[in-house]
């Protein structure tokens, strides 16, 4: 199949495992068999999965594994909880990888700073997986997550793994702990102000809500990051997800195509905008 | 041995504020240590320092009598604890206490305020550093409040 044609028609695809992830969200791993029409994409990228007979949506990849498709998915209407009951052995459609990703080649030979909110952090996964992999050709990582609640955090094992590890600095906050929470209470950019980072050669990447995004890059610029090296996730409600149908389109850009992953300062007056 | 005034200045907080200020806040500073439990500061006590943080991890907390104690915020190194000793009636309007064991630079608050008083453009040099590391709070403090990663918004 031409990869025009897995833009428009889903690709039925098996899901491998499913893994509870926290109250609402879910991560799937869809086998991806060799000479799959779709393809294994990059972090940034999404794809529009159909459990069949709902209805589409559009799921960031949230690892950068070749073998599989990774994808996290929070519960929040009739799609996306459709995908939350998906058991392994189950098939869901497949659209994609579409659009803009991070910009990881641009991002070698520098520091990293990713700034990850809520389910936001799913996309930002898959850098760290690259990263990881490549360890060599970026200079530090440092990643700040916040999480409504400690029970709300994603990938409880792995964060933990991360925070072992001397070649990852990241850390962790959330709106509101509980009686069981040691850890840091307060807003994620909260964590931004001493972060240990060169502003004239680190390259900044945030996902999360928009005005969590507007509010962590106004800080790195704040801290004298340039702007053309601060990135963003707009996600954006979207339906074809080919830069057909305008229905994600803000201002001149199509978030579908042009991004999701746009520079700041091409987007920067559009955050927070309305969607039409 | 380093001298106090080398200690603060390798502090974010100071970094970069010129050496002739440094020298006379240097003068208002001690080294302090606080092991993980006990209350750096309390509610409604009289603010009579204020602390830079330079090891370890802080949380403000307030006490309610049907809630208890809930944390509002941690701050960690590189923070400042505390901006009540700047503004009558100084007095904290929160409970601070360390969760692991905290070394920090302590402030004489009536010694930093009379050098402030006495040199106001050093004064005023410090207040560019103290207010955007407060705008910066109540900023995280409002979008906190909003439960931006809440179902609803
Ligand atoms: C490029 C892109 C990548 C995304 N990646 C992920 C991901 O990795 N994991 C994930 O869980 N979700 C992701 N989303 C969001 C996901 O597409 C939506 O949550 C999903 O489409 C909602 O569909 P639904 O039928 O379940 O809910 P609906 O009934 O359509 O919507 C339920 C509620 O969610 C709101 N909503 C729907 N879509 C969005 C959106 N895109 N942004 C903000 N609010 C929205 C609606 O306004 C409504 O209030 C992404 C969206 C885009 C555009």
């Amino acid at each position: 199949m031409s990869a025009a044609v897995t833009q428009l028609a889903p690709v039925p695809l098996r899901v491998a495992a499913v893994v509870r992830e926290t109250a609402d969200s879910v991560t799937l791993t869809l086998a991806r068999p060799d000479g799959s029409a779709v393809g294994p994409g990059a972090p940034g990228q999404f794809n529009m999965l159909y459990p069949f007979g709902i209805g589409e949506a559009a799921i960031s990849l949230s690892s950068d594994s070749a073998e599989t498709l990774v994808h996290t998915v929070r519960g929040v209407g009739a799609v996306s909880e459709a995908l939350g009951r998906l058991r392994p052995g189950d098939w869901v459609g497949v659209r994609g990888p579409f659009g803009a990703g991070w910009p990881l080649e641009a991002a070698r030979g520098r520091d990293i700073v990713l700034v990850a909110g809520g389910i936001g952090l799913a996309p930002l996964r898959s850098v760290i997986h690259a990263v990881l992999r490549d360890r060599a050709a970026f200079g530090r990582l440092f990643v700040a997550y916040g999480a409504r609640t400690p029970r709300e955090r994603l990938y409880v094992a792995e964060l933990e793994d991360w925070q072992a590890r001397s070649d990852i600095d990241i850390a962790v906050t959330v709106d509101a702990g509980d009686a069981h929470w040691s850890g840091r209470v307060g807003f994620v950019t909260a964590l931004l102000a001493n972060a240990p980072i060169d502003p004239a050669r680190c390259i900044v990447m945030a996902c999360g809500p928009e005005v969590m995004m507007r509010a962590a890059a106004r800080q790195m610029l704040g801290r004298g990051v340039p702007i053309e090296n601060v990135y963003v996730s707009l996600e954006r409600n979207m339906k074809c997800a080919a830069g057909l149908c305008g229905h994600c389109q803000v201002g001149p850009l199509f978030m579908c195509k042009d991004g999701p992953v746009f520079p700041f300062g091409r987007v920067q007056d559009l955050l927070g905008v309305r969607e039409i | 041995m380093k001298s106090m005034a080398e200690l603060i200045h390798a502090h974010p907080f100071l970094a970069g504020l010129p050496e002739p200020y440094i020298a006379t806040v240097a003068g208002c500073a001690r080294n302090v240590v606080f092991e993980a439990g006990s209350y750096i500061i309390r509610e409604g006590h009289s603010a009579t320092e204020f602390h830079l943080l330079r090891d370890g991890h802080v949380a403000l907390e307030l006490y309610s009598p049907r809630g208890g104690s809930k944390v509002l915020q941690t701050l960690g190194p590189g923070d400042i604890l505390g901006a009540s000793w700047l503004v009558p009636p100084y007095r904290w309007t929160s409970d601070g206490r360390a969760l692991d064991r905290v070394h920090a630079f302590a402030f004489d608050a009536v010694c930093l305020r009379g050098k402030c008083e006495a040199d106001p453009a050093m004064g005023y040099a410090l207040m560019q550093r103290f207010l955007p590391v407060l705008m910066q709070r109540m900023s995280a403090a409002r979008l906190q409040a909003m439960d931006m990663f809440g179902a609803q918004a």
